[in-house]
């Protein structure tokens, strides 16, 4: 299904009266592929998609689509359409006329234009909803338009900046799985813009997450889960216990003065560097059994599990268990080998921003 | 399932909003009522007594009997023919200001300010003197032996009389209302998002048809206000007329401002200005219901 490259960004530089936003952005996507940008707000997604978009022109850099060099190309010249990020409807048109704007310029017939409202106004579930206007529209309901109207152009790619940012936590995951839904119907490229990383890690077959104008990772939602290349990583992506170690040598990091095995290799002996456990890869064992020993320091029901602090060794760690060790009991703290994510300390100029975001 | 569920979920949501509202509307509109007060006085006051005022003086001859003919008189050759020019003039005026204003707030609204009272100030800057000083400058300026011609003549070249024409007229109207058409043009325009002309453009729409359709569209409502607020001071203006028109020109506003003045008649001062309203409202209603008819079939 994911086959050859539709899209590719090639050393992307934009900066905004002096201040680099994007620098020397490398990137490329798949036919058929749900790419997410993800990252907190203010780190350059919607800089990127406009770019893509021909909303902005990268002060450096060239975009390739299909083969061709876009870059300077105009928005009305590019085979993709965008659904923007507060709906952008025309107020003063109908639902059917914001649907039909871009055939109608297209120059379509009346019939497949007529036929084309019908199907896109089934798709978002609003049919009847052709004769309104968009302000007598709910948030929802005025998105699915702003989608209907991007899709009846049958673009190759679509872009949706932050597309569910305003709609309330139920109504957006429902429409989590109208987009999927949608996506796998119509058989395009999606490029999708969000900072909520439950939400990347649902939808997408691929996740870029970005810091400060920097490509952070690109990689299935499961490889940045589990395998976090950073610390910035590693923190957005759920909870975590990030800490600084040192690799004994390969297969061995010493954290917080105790040696835990693990199945990193190539970081050398003694180097420095920063481990990831996920709470929920934290077993809770017997005082004797633990590799280090801690003490309970606070316990909330969290409905599937129970979530605990243990202070150990100098550090608070994060767990989450289905087990109950009352508040002040003494336990045992162990990680099975593939659970620990060795990272590399930051050196570069490019992987500051990773430090200078953690809190 | 989860195909239906959104919507259902949203109508009720919608519902419970909609009510909420009028709750908060029932509250609001009391204490509303209260602060109003003093606005519904002073428009008693300066508004609708005038007002009763002149339909009573236009209704009725110096007797105080009820009377249709002061409307009638508008049929006087002169008078119908003054009417006709502030009609004429009026038109030109407004249409000149139209052409000049809304490039000039397309301009502006790209300029991108982030602070519009800089554009309220400089558009505004004029009115901060004088209307009659103003119109009276022009009278020097556009004079036989005013500012234009001394120039002229000083490079030999011909003369220009413009004073005490139409064209003058016109010129001193479109000077003094075109604030009035930059201000709520520009207004409307500012107000539209950026995404929104983004999407037009990203859904195929060149430059041009992008403002054809979306653009001017969205900025009608600050056309309107601009029409009307450059036409009917305009039509009624007996100031411009006399100060750059001299005697000759005669507008509708001189003969009824000549009624009330010169002649104390203030039966037919009314009744002519009875017949201006109607008019001026005739018109607006024109320019809203052409607006309204236009909003239907606006996607091509
Ligand atoms: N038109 C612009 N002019 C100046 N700065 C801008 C402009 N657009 C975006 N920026 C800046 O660029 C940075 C990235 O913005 P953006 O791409 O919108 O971030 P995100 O979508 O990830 O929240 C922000 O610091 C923002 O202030
Ligand atoms: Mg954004």
């Amino acid at each position: 299904m994911v086959n050859n490259k539709l899209i590719d960004l090639i050393n992307i530089s934009k900066s905004y009266n002096g201040n680099v936003i994007i620098d020397d952005l490398n990137l490329y996507v798949r036919e058929n592929e749900f790419l997410t940008f993800l990252g907190p707000s203010g780190c350059g997604k919607t800089t990127t998609l406009r770019m893509i978009g021909g909303f902005e022109t990268p002060d450096q850099g060239k975009i390739i689509f299909d083969g061709k060099d876009i870059t300077k190309l105009p928005p009305n010249e590019r085979q993709l359409n965008t659904v923007f990020q507060k709906y952008a409807l025309f107020t003063h048109m109908t639902i059917a006329e914001n649907i039909a704007f871009g055939l109608k310029i297209k120059k379509k017939s009346k019939a497949y234009i007529d036929d084309k409202i019908k199907y896109a106004l089934k798709l978002v579930n609003l049919e009847d909803y052709g004769n309104r206007m968009p302000d007598s529209l709910s948030g929802g309901q005025q998105q699915r338009i702003a989608i209907a109207r991007a899709i009846v152009n049958e673009p190759k790619v679509l872009l949706l900046d932050e597309p569910l940012g305003a709609l309330d936590l139920k109504l957006r995951q429902d429409m989590q799985y109208e987009l999927i839904r949608l996506k796998n119907e119509l058989g395009i490229t999606f490029i999708y813009v969000t900072h909520d990383q439950e939400e990347a890690l649902t939808m997408s077959d691929t996740i870029m997450v970005m810091n400060k104008g920097y490509i952070q990772q690109i990689g299935t939602p499961e490889k940045i889960y589990n395998e976090p290349e950073n610390a910035f990583v590693a923190d957005f992506i759920g909870e975590s216990n990030i800490i600084g170690a040192t690799m004994v040598r390969d297969r061995l990091v010493n954290i917080l003065g105790a040696n835990f095995p693990c199945v990193d290799e190539g970081f050398g002996e003694n180097k420095p560097v920063d481990v990831v456990i996920r709470p929920e890869d934290i077993d809770l064992v017997a005082p004797e059994d633990g590799i280090i020993t801690g003490r309970v320091t606070s316990l909330i029901f969290k409905g599937v599990h129970y979530e605990m602090d243990v202070m150990a060794n100098g550090y608070e760690w994060l767990v989450h268990s289905t087990d109950l060790s009352p508040v002040g009991s003494e336990v045992g703290l162990k990680v099975d080998p593939f659970d620990i994510q060795i990272m590399k300390k930051p050196e570069s100029d490019d992987e500051e921003a990773v430090v200078n975001n953690e809190q | 399932m989860s195909n239906e569920n959104p919507l259902r979920n949203e109508i009720v949501t919608e519902e419970k909003k909609t009510k909420k509202k009028k709750d908060s509307a029932s509250t609001l509109g009391k204490s509303k009522t209260l602060l109003a007060t003093p606005y519904g006085l002073w428009m008693a006051a300066f508004i609708i007594i005038p007002l009763i005022l002149v339909l009573y003086y236009g209704l009725t001859d110096g007797n105080g009997n009820f009377t249709l003919d002061n409307l009638s008189l508008i049929a006087n050759p002169i008078n119908r023919k003054a009417l006709w020019l502030s009609l004429k003039l009026s038109l030109i005026s407004t249409a000149i200001c139209l052409l000049l204003a809304y490039p000039l707030a397309l301009v502006l609204k790209s300029m991108k300010l982030k602070d519009n009272s800089f554009i309220v100030m400089v558009v505004i800057l004029p009115m901060w003197m004088n209307f009659l000083l103003r119109t009276i400058a022009w009278q020097n300026i556009l004079e036989k032996n005013g500012v234009i011609n001394t120039i002229l003549e000083a490079l030999h070249l011909p003369a220009l009389n413009i004073i005490n024409t139409p064209t003058a007229i016109v010129l001193g109207m479109v000077y003094n209302f075109l604030p009035f058409m930059i201000l709520p043009i520009y207004n409307t325009l500012a107000k539209i998002d950026d995404n929104v002309i983004n999407a037009a453009r990203d859904l195929g729409a060149n430059g041009w048809v992008t403002f054809k359709r979306v653009i001017f569209p969205l900025s009608m409502p600050g056309v309107i206000s601009g029409i009307t607020m450059v036409f009917v001071p305009s039509l009624t203006t007996f100031a411009i007329s006399t100060i750059l028109g001299g005697s000759k020109i005669v507008l509708i506003g001189n003969i009824i401002e000549q009624q009330f003045q010169k002649l104390g008649n203030w039966n037919t001062g009314s009744g002519l200005s009875i017949v201006l309203m109607i008019f001026i409202l005739v018109s607006m209603t024109l320019v809203a219901k052409y607006d309204k008819d236009s909003e239907g079939t606006n996607a091509w």
